[in-house]
């Protein structure tokens, strides 16, 4: 056992766990910082975008010091057939400046993210894995590590652990997730040079530009991504780890047929993969949220189920409910009371800020991801669509009155018939609008 | 008590490395910087010596201020102090340079923390990879050393002996020696520790000891950094990919690619070369 007593214990380094560190550590209070990596971010993947506002709030101006990759000014979703592909973008140069948000690689981003942290006052415990919550009787006083000597005491444990959250589980506030409740994402980090990204993506300097992928998903519920970064790019798939089970495919393998898109192939071609991971992303939503505060500890970020899949955002919802934590942590300090009537305020304040709002709006999201609609929505559908655009535009003698049924014949039939679109629409319009 | 001084460097990660294909130097930019490998192997042994008979523990490195890092990761496992030599008159240092700068900031840790017993150097670096450092010292301070060792089998603090086994190109060599010693490891020397958690917390607030060249009192300038090195660098290359022609045996079985791979041996010079008949 160490015999240094903390006041807060911080588990994990990631956006939720170094916020909280760093909030914490700003007030003055001794907080220990605890990763399991090598250093923060050694190990963490994400798509991935990283948005201004929610870092604004904890660091003033911070992208002028981290190490981001471009400012997005495009943003484009692309909706794949088999060999064809419908496009919608949107590109604003307001979002230059002030910048909306950009791409990172988390590798870089967390390690400055948490020296800032360190900088704060925030004592760093790496390469340290922690193996369990230590208990007296049901309240949380600290924690278990790998290292010999390894326990460390404090009045609150933040529980920032990520997505698999073994020690959440180990408090029983939630379960090994169900298969629907997460999606395996595997991604490609691909080297190609500068100007050859700006050429083939239309962009100068710093620009940046996203591209979300439906479709072509192997007939299973999940979303491609390709972002670009200064001189590589970011393309990955995340699939329902309930579809992958049942269909018996490997992520893999679609991130493969990607590749091998037209659209795609040409945009990657001469490309060398630097990098290859996977990683779970909590897509349960709403209803998946688990109680957030109990006797002595908080939750958040991707534990907490923080994800908002529908707008790709989960790095601002952890660094918000890592920042409430952190000042729930500071406000149980003053008052000396860390039981669960304290640190439910951290549960309150959670409730009254975006996170909460947004992930409630997009609650009926998650009854789409089930098998059978998936296929759908994220397969029949959107090779409809192509092909019913297809249709539209040829010009070959066929009035367009007839064109026009066809293409509407084309998306019912990829829904399973007439009422079948209409319930997926209803379903779909309020799963959106909450 | 006993006091031991362990040299370390921090060196880019060998695994991590690549050279640019312009200048054929190493790219050093991005790559991380560790311990180097072997002088773990050293600490560790010093750190057992201190687990057994209690000892002062001083790690030393000449290097850029970066390399707090490298101190702190050595005093996280259990070494006492570190301090880290660095000034930009040392910059350029060959391996005559380093050793001298080295030896006067030993002399300087016996003045501070009293006299030195055994110095741990590694058998060699990854970067520079001469290991020439460890003798420079010895030879320096006018030291016995005890090169390549892959144990050390006992340490008499009344008789003030040690016991090594050194391992040579054609054979062991089993060693005693008096104190004060030099001794270089090798990796098969023992297994560096994972550091406490107390050690991990220590570290984390741990600020090493820095000397500059005001701080040696007998330096000579003229033996320092780039002036000091006479070592020249004529020209580096990296050495050009053996071409090796691969030919695929594929036959229906075992046997008939055995057979088949017989006769196209049999049909090159490579036979004769071997004395095969
Ligand atoms: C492929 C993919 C694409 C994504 N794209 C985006 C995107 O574009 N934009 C966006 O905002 N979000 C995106 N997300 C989601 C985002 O990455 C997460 O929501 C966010 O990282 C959650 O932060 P966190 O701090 O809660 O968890 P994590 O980032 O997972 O951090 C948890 C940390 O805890 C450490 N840890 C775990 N267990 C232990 C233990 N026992 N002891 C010590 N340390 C431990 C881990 O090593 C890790 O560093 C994406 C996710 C994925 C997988
Ligand atoms: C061909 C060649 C060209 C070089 N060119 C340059 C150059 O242009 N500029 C330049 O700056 N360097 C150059 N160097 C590197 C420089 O000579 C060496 O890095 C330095 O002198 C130490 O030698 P080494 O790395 O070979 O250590 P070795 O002799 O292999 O090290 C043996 C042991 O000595 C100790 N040790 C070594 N260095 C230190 C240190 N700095 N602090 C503490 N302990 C130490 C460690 O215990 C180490 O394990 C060059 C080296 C070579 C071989």
């Amino acid at each position: 056992m160490a015999d240094e007593r903390f006041d807060v214990i911080v588990v994990g380094a990631g956006p939720a766990g170094t916020a909280a560190a760093y909030t914490i550590a700003k007030a003055g209070l001794k907080v220990a910082l605890i990763e399991r990596g090598e250093f923060p971010g050694a190990k963490n993947i994400f798509g991935g975008v990283l948005y201004r506002k929610q870092l604004e709030d904890l660091i003033p101006e911070f992208w002028k010091e981290a190490p981001l990759e471009r400012t997005i000014i495009e943003q484009r979703l692309w909706v794949l057939g088999e060999d064809n592909t419908f496009q919608v973008a949107f590109r604003d140069g307001r979002f230059q400046d002030p910048p909306n948000c950009w791409t990172g690689l988390r590798v870089k981003f967390d390690q400055w993210f948490a020296s800032k942290a360190e900088q704060a006052g925030a004592v760093p415990i790496y390469e340290t894995v922690v193996t369990e919550l230590l208990r007296d009787v049901h309240r949380v006083v600290g924690v278990r590590t790998d290292r010999v000597d390894g326990d460390l005491y404090a009045n609150i444990v933040i529980i920032a652990d990520g997505v698999n959250s073994l020690l959440g589980k180990s408090l029983m506030v939630h379960r090994e997730w169900n298969p629907d409740q997460v999606s395996l994402a595997v991604k490609e980090v691909i080297s190609l040079p500068k100007q050859t990204i700006q050429d083939r993506f239309n962009l100068e300097d710093n620009e940046g530009c996203t591209i979300e992928l439906i479709g072509q998903m192997s007939k299973m519920a999940g979303l491609g991504f390709l972002y670009t970064n200064k001189d590589t790019l970011s393309l990955g798939v995340g699939v329902m780890v309930s579809d992958l089970q049942k269909k018996r495919v490997k992520p893999y393998e679609v991130l493969d047929s990607i590749k091998r898109h037209p659209m795609i192939s040409r945009l990657i071609q001469g490309g060398e993969v630097k990098e290859y991971s996977g990683h779970l992303i909590p897509e349960g939503g709403f209803d998946s949220i688990p109680p957030l505060a109990g006797d002595g500890w908080m939750i958040c970020g991707d534990a907490a189920q923080m994800v908002n899949a529908v707008h790709r955002e989960g790095t601002n919802l952890a660094v918000t409910s890592g920042r409430l934590a952190g000042e729930t942590a500071i406000a149980a300090h003053l008052r000396g009371d860390f039981s669960f009537g304290t640190l439910d305020d951290y549960n309150t304040a959670i409730r009254a800020s975006f996170v909460h709002k947004d992930l409630k709006k997009y609650r009926g999201v998650h009854s789409l991801l089930g098998f059978g609609d998936s296929e759908k929505l994220f397969d029949k559908l959107p090779e409809s669509l192509n092909e019913a655009i297809y249709q539209m535009l040829l010009v070959d003698g066929v009035p367009k009155k007839d064109k026009q049924k066809m293409a509407m014949r084309l998306l019912r039939d990829a829904a399973g018939g007439n009422l079948d679109l209409l319930r997926l629409g209803i379903k779909g319009w309020r799963a959106m609008n909450g | 008590m006993l006091h031991i001084v362990v040299c370390i460097k921090q060196v880019p990660d060998s695994r991590e490395i690549r050279i640019d294909p312009k200048t054929n130097t190493l790219i050093r930019q991005g790559v991380p910087a560790i311990v180097n490998y072997y002088d773990l192997h050293g600490l560790e042994e010093a750190l057992r010596i201190k687990d057994e008979f209690g000892a002062r523990v001083t790690v030393i490195t000449m290097g850029p201020p970066s390399a707090e890092k490298a101190l702190c990761q050595c005093v996280s496992m259990g070494a006492d102090e570190g301090v880290l030599v660095s000034d930009r008159a040392f910059a350029g240092a060959d391996t005559l340079a380093t050793s001298y700068v080295l030896a006067l900031t030993i002399q300087k840790a016996e003045d501070t923390w009293g006299p030195v017993d055994m110095i741990f150097c590694g058998k060699q670096t990854l970067d520079g990879d001469t290991g020439q450092v460890g003798p420079g010292i010895a030879c320096r301070l006018d030291m016995d050393q005890l090169t390549y060792v892959e144990l050390f089998e006992s340490l008499d603090i009344e008789k003030q002996e040690v016991v090594v086994r050194r391992h040579l190109e054609d054979g062991v060599e089993r060693v005693r020696a008096r104190l004060p010693v030099l001794i270089t490891a090798l990796d098969i020397l023992n297994r560096p520790r994972r550091a406490s958690l107390p050690g991990v917390l220590r570290a984390a607030r741990y600020k090493p000891i820095v000397w500059t060249t005001n701080d040696f009192s007998n330096l000579d300038r003229s033996k320092i950094g780039l002036k000091g090195s006479p070592t020249i660098v004529s020209k580096t290359w990296v050495p050009e990919p053996k071409q090796v022609n691969t030919e695929y045996v594929d036959s229906a079985n075992v046997v008939a690619a055995a057979t088949d791979l017989l006769n196209r041996l049999y049909a090159t010079e490579l036979p004769q070369k071997l004395g095969w008949s």
